[in-house]
């Protein structure tokens, strides 16, 4: 995949459907996400927000009974087609989930995996990206003392920092969240919610939120998605001061969802 | 519905076997119904504080007749030291009971020699088996291999033999030369492929408890499938493959019938596969089914050998229990 060709919009999706066997998940999406800003996707459970999600990095192939139709491109190039290999796509377009999931094993090994399945062996280059990613995830002071230690000894924000960090690892272009704070403390989320505004300046973020407050306080454009229909996407301010859709409007308001 | 109880209330309790007598509707609550229920139930509370004891009288059923077995391997095993020396018997490295010669050293590298060449059959084919099923196999392939899988760990053992002694040593010597009809390798081969169905099925559990997030996790970050069950699902599953090797190991080590059939009853200080030889369990068949005579020191030696096996197959089992202690990746 070629990234010189840098366009404004990371992912341009066009007339996008989506089946879980017979059932329509997401009807005819068109939508397209901005270079370095973070997109927030809001809508109640059920309404796609993940499934679109996890289709921008094909991790939605996991299920074998997904089918797909329309385009969605990444950095113009078709993300479904043939040439395209999953795990290049992957290694550009990383993933934070919902519950934290680090590996059994040392926060090091954890950080470095990425690095490591790509070939990278040396063991100076691969410290430094380590304690790069480390720093950029703000966990750096945390944990530099104990990077031999398991990475299940950590509370869960310190975890998911973690998961980010691992994500920052292979340096990719996009993060995709998939509603990372949703599992928890409130101090954790703030912390996590400073490091997304942070990462803001290197990265692209996609980020599902169950959480209006949070898509309102981070988020540069937010989608809203209704029964698997991308119903409003706007700047995060006009979205939320001044819905254009009355279906918007209501949710946001609370008087549904 | 004349029941004094609202109507769909009667429905849930005739459904639950709770009877409403009609003509004394209303004089009756719901708890006053439970209390009289309980009280028919008087005798099943007898009942119910009676059966810990039943249970436990049959779990110590098993503690007893594991201590029952040791006491009689202990028993006959000192009469047989008492007339052949322990340093004979395990540095001795001549086995022949009946010119009184009992060095047990040929039986257990027999022994060792069956279980190495089955290990190197199981190992790599049914871990690669149960990487295949819980990483790559669909559902709908899963549900049919693993039964057929199991299958093979359902026949008999004796059906295993003949398969060695008629099919695997013949197709062998015709590759081989010098192979004996009756030799380890054969009856070693199929031993193996006795306990992959083990190996395989057990690894597969143990390898489908790793939770789908950490799989997710690596994938996200560009690994291929391969590299995923390497890396990531190999190493949290590891302790419960190697408890599942070791199992094999010693269900390798235990193996009677295969071996009594197609490894021959030649008690040989040898490492080549394609002699006959004897291993410990083969000579216990050997001993206990010919016309030695009761207290005789061939008699005894069966006792003797079943305790050498004894304690291998119980080092075994506390191997695999440090083990799997030991390596526990957490998830």
């Amino acid at each position: 995949m070629t990234t010189n060709t840098l366009s404004k919009h990371v992912f341009s999706i066009e007339d996008f459907n989506l089946w879980y066997g017979n059932d329509q998940a997401i009807h005819q999406i068109n939508m397209e996400i901005p270079r370095n800003e973070i997109t927030a996707v809001i809508g109640p459970s059920g309404c796609g927000k993940s499934t679109l999600l996890k289709t921008l990095n094909r991790m939605i192939e996991t299920i074998p009974s997904v089918h797909t139709s329309g385009s969605i491109k990444y950095n113009n190039q078709e993300i479904f087609a043939k040439k395209q290999l999953v795990e290049e796509l992957r290694t550009h377009v990383g993933m934070v989930f919902q519950k934290p999931n680090p590996f059994p094993k040392s926060i090091y090994e954890n950080v470095a995996y990425g690095p490591k399945i790509h070939g990278i062996k040396k063991k100076k280059v691969l410290d430094e990206i380590v304690e790069k990613s480390l720093r950029g995830a703000a966990i750096w002071d945390e944990v530099k003392d104990r990077l031999n230690q398991n990475a299940y000894g950590l509370s869960g924000g310190q975890q998911q920092r973690i998961c980010i960090a691992r994500c920052l690892a292979i340096e990719p272009d996009v993060i995709l969240m998939d509603e990372p704070t949703s599992a928890l403390d409130p101090i954790s989320t703030l912390k996590i919610e400073e490091l997304i505004k942070e990462l803001k300046n290197d990265y692209t973020i996609v980020i599902v939120t169950h959480n209006m407050q949070q898509a309102a306080r981070i988020s540069d454009k937010t989608a809203f998605m209704l029964n698997g229909e991308l119903v409003e996407f706007s700047d995060t301010d006009q979205l939320f001061s001044n819905p254009k859709d009355k279906r918007t409007e209501d949710y946001i308001t609370g008087r549904f969802g | 519905m004349t029941c004094g109880l609202s109507h769909n209330l009667c429905v849930v309790f005739k459904k639950r076997g709770i009877h409403v007598n009609k003509k004394a509707e209303q004089s009756y609550s719901v708890q006053d119904m439970i209390k009289k229920n309980k009280q028919k139930k008087n005798i099943g509370n007898y009942f119910e504080k009676g059966i810990p004891y039943f249970l436990l009288l049959c779990a110590i059923i098993s503690v007893i007749t594991t201590i029952g077995i040791l006491f009689t391997l202990l028993r006959e095993s000192i009469t047989f030291f008492s007339n052949v020396s322990l340093v004979d018997f395990y540095l001795g490295s001549e086995w022949s009971p009946w010119t009184d010669r009992f060095g047990v050293a040929p039986l257990i590298i027999g022994t060792l020699l069956i279980t190495a060449i089955a290990i190197c059959v199981a190992l790599p084919i049914g871990l690669a088996a149960s990487i295949y099923l819980s990483e790559y196999a669909s559902d709908r392939t899963r549900k049919i291999i693993k039964p057929i899988l199991e299958i093979l760990a359902g026949i008999p053992t004796v059906v295993y033999g003949f398969f060695a002694l008629t099919f695997v040593s013949p197709l062998l010597g015709s590759v081989f030369t010098d192979m004996k009809i009756f030799n380890a390798l054969s009856a070693g081969i199929v031993v193996g492929i006795m306990i992959i169905p083990m190996i395989a099925s057990l690894s597969e559990d143990a390898m489908s408890a790793v939770p789908k997030s950490l799989r997710e996790g690596a994938l996200g970050l560009g690994a291929t499938r391969f590299e995923v069950a390497m890396k990531v699902v190999l190493p949290a599953a590891l302790s419960g493959i190697i408890a599942s090797v070791v199992l094999a190991i010693s269900r390798a080590i235990g193996e009677t019938m295969i071996v009594t059939i197609a490894a021959g009853a030649t008690p040989n200080m040898t490492f080549d596969p394609r002699q006959s030889i004897q291993t410990l369990t083969a000579f216990i068949v050997q001993g206990a089914t010919g016309d030695t005579s009761y207290q005789s020191n061939i008699y005894l030696s069966i006792y003797a050998v079943g305790f050498t096996l004894f304690i291998f197959t119980l080092l075994m089992n506390i191997l695999s229990q440090y083990i799997s202690r030991r390596f526990k990746e957490d998830y």
